[in-house]
């Protein structure tokens, strides 16, 4: 694989039209952090208010929900959750303006969709890795929620974050190729099971 | 009788949580290091090195090996000449409190799953299965589970006529459809036989069989070697980003089950392989 690219926060047309499924991205600047709870609740509020905790346009969101830090530590491990439990909510925040999500694992065809007709991207970073991955953490904000404790939104600096290009605006999924050219086995061949 | 005070239970499973949550196997480590040489894709030996840099690091700092520390789960084997004085689940449920709070883990548990989903703050209450055996020795065995593996898992009631064939289809099935959301390398765990909930018991309960180790009896040994071949065929390799290491290893645990049924469980175990036992 290539060199990696470097890029700033919030993203532009510009960079994410550079930006192809495989390509390794140091991502710096601030990104937002939510999941399950957050995205859910943030949701729920714009659908009263018309308003989201943070101005999403042109942001990256974090799925992750931290270790509380260690006293000396700006943040514990930090590594990604699974973005397609995202996959309700994520078309109508790149609607509105989202411009990054960084998680690990597949996401569903409505957000690839939305991902190419919105102009985003979907960044797979290597989940599991979190005592690694919080190294590149360097500041720590409380946005809002906080009473969800790790799932509260939470404005995070970045510096080097190493992630991949999972899903571009070409409607490439990193996943599907690389699997499908290691693969050595005939998936059809397998019976359906409702799994 | 043997008497085995609660507060010693407690102290001794604190500390068994948080070195789980701390330090990886050294069966797992070295699987991972034997699997790079024989990896195929560059990109999946960069990710093997990545996952050992991660373990040599939250081994050093002593902090969590990921973010995602788990729903704790204990299977207790208690000898029948034991007295336990004192709250035996109290005691583990403490334990766990204390290990979330002093040791800096996440707080992943949800009073309620569809209601209103407010965290519990403490990651009690654990998950215990308890055992009567003979002796007077208490045994704890410590899981933590990562929602992202265990929501891969699944479980089959499949049909007598559909035999080793549909079990093995399925298993496979099961583990392609976890891919890279898992976070593999995974440890298969299997459970085959019993009913309905003790093959799913079966299959979490293997993967505390050392990786490498095989079944005791030679012919489902061999389909376990079988397995781990097959699965290795997919693709999916470290982290989904293809290669061919997709599992370190496939466990099988077998038990005697109705003549009408044929009960299957995929316990899928994501690369933070944390677990340990201790005895009292
Ligand atoms: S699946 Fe395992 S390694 Fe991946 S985030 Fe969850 S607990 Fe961590």
């Amino acid at each position: 694989m290539s060199e990696p690219k470097k890029i700033t926060t919030p993203l532009t047309e510009d960079v994410i039209e550079n930006l192809k499924a495989g390509d390794r991205v140091l991502i710096s600047g601030y990104v937002y952090t939510a999941r399950d709870a957050a995205h859910k609740r943030m949701l729920e509020e714009y659908e009263k208010t018309g308003e989201l905790p943070f101005d999403i346009k042109g942001q990256v969101i974090y799925y992750v929900g931290p270790t509380p830090p260690k006293p000396g530590q700006v943040i514990g491990s930090a590594g990604p959750t699974t973005a397609y439990r995202m996959d309700k909510y994520t078309p109508k925040l790149l609607e509105l303006g989202l411009k990054g999500t960084i998680g690990k694992g597949w996401r569903t065809e409505p957000v690839k969709e939305a991902l190419k007709k919105y102009k985003a991207v979907y960044f797979a970073a290597f989940g599991g890795t979190a005592a690694l991955l919080s190294k590149h953490i360097k500041s720590v904000e409380m946005i809002a929620y906080e009473d969800l404790g790790t799932e509260a939104i939470r404005k995070l600096y970045f510096e080097d974050f190493p992630v991949i290009v999972a899903n571009d605006i070409y409607g490439n999924d990193v996943f599907q190729e690389l699997e499908e050219k290691y693969r050595k086995i005939d998936l059809s061949k397998l019976p359906q099971f409702c799994i | 009788m043997r008497t085995i005070k609660a507060e010693e239970i407690k102290d001794k499973v604190k500390k068994l949580v948080m070195d789980a949550e701390y330090f990886i196997p050294e069966d797992f480590i070295g699987a991972i290091k034997s699997a790079k040489e024989k990896e195929e894709s560059p990109i999946g030996v960069e990710i093997l090195d990545t996952i050992l840099k991660n373990a040599e690091v939250a081994a050093e700092e002593q902090v969590a090996y990921c973010q995602d520390t788990g729903y704790p789960v204990f299977f207790i084997e208690i000898g029948q000449d034991v007295h336990i004085e004192g709250n035996i689940r109290q005691a583990i449920n403490e334990a766990v409190r204390e290990a979330t709070r002093e040791g800096y883990l996440r707080a992943s548990l949800a009073y309620d799953p569809v209601l209103e989903r407010k965290n519990t703050g403490d990651n009690t209450p654990a998950l215990m299965y308890f055992d009567i055996v003979p002796g007077d020795k208490i045994k704890i065995m410590f899981a933590a589970k990562g929602g992202g593996s265990e929501n891969t898992s699944r479980q089959m009631m499949l049909k007598p006529a559909d035999g080793w064939e549909g079990v093995k289809n399925f298993i496979i099935k099961t583990v392609a459809n976890a891919g890279p959301n898992a976070c593999p390398p995974f440890t298969v765990g299997v459970g085959i036989g019993g009913t309905f909930d003790y093959s799913a018991v079966l299959a979490k309960k293997s993967l505390f069989r050392h990786i490498g180790e095989r079944h005791p009896d030679p012919k489902i040994a061999k389909l376990e070697e079988k397995l781990i071949e097959e699965i290795n065929k997919l693709g999916v390799g470290p982290l989904g980003f293809g290669g061919s290491t997709t599992a370190v290893d496939v466990k099988i645990e077998v038990a005697p089950v109705h003549i009408a049924s044929l009960p299957v469980a995929v316990n899928i175990q994501c690369h933070a392989a944390r677990h340990k036992e201790l005895e009292i």
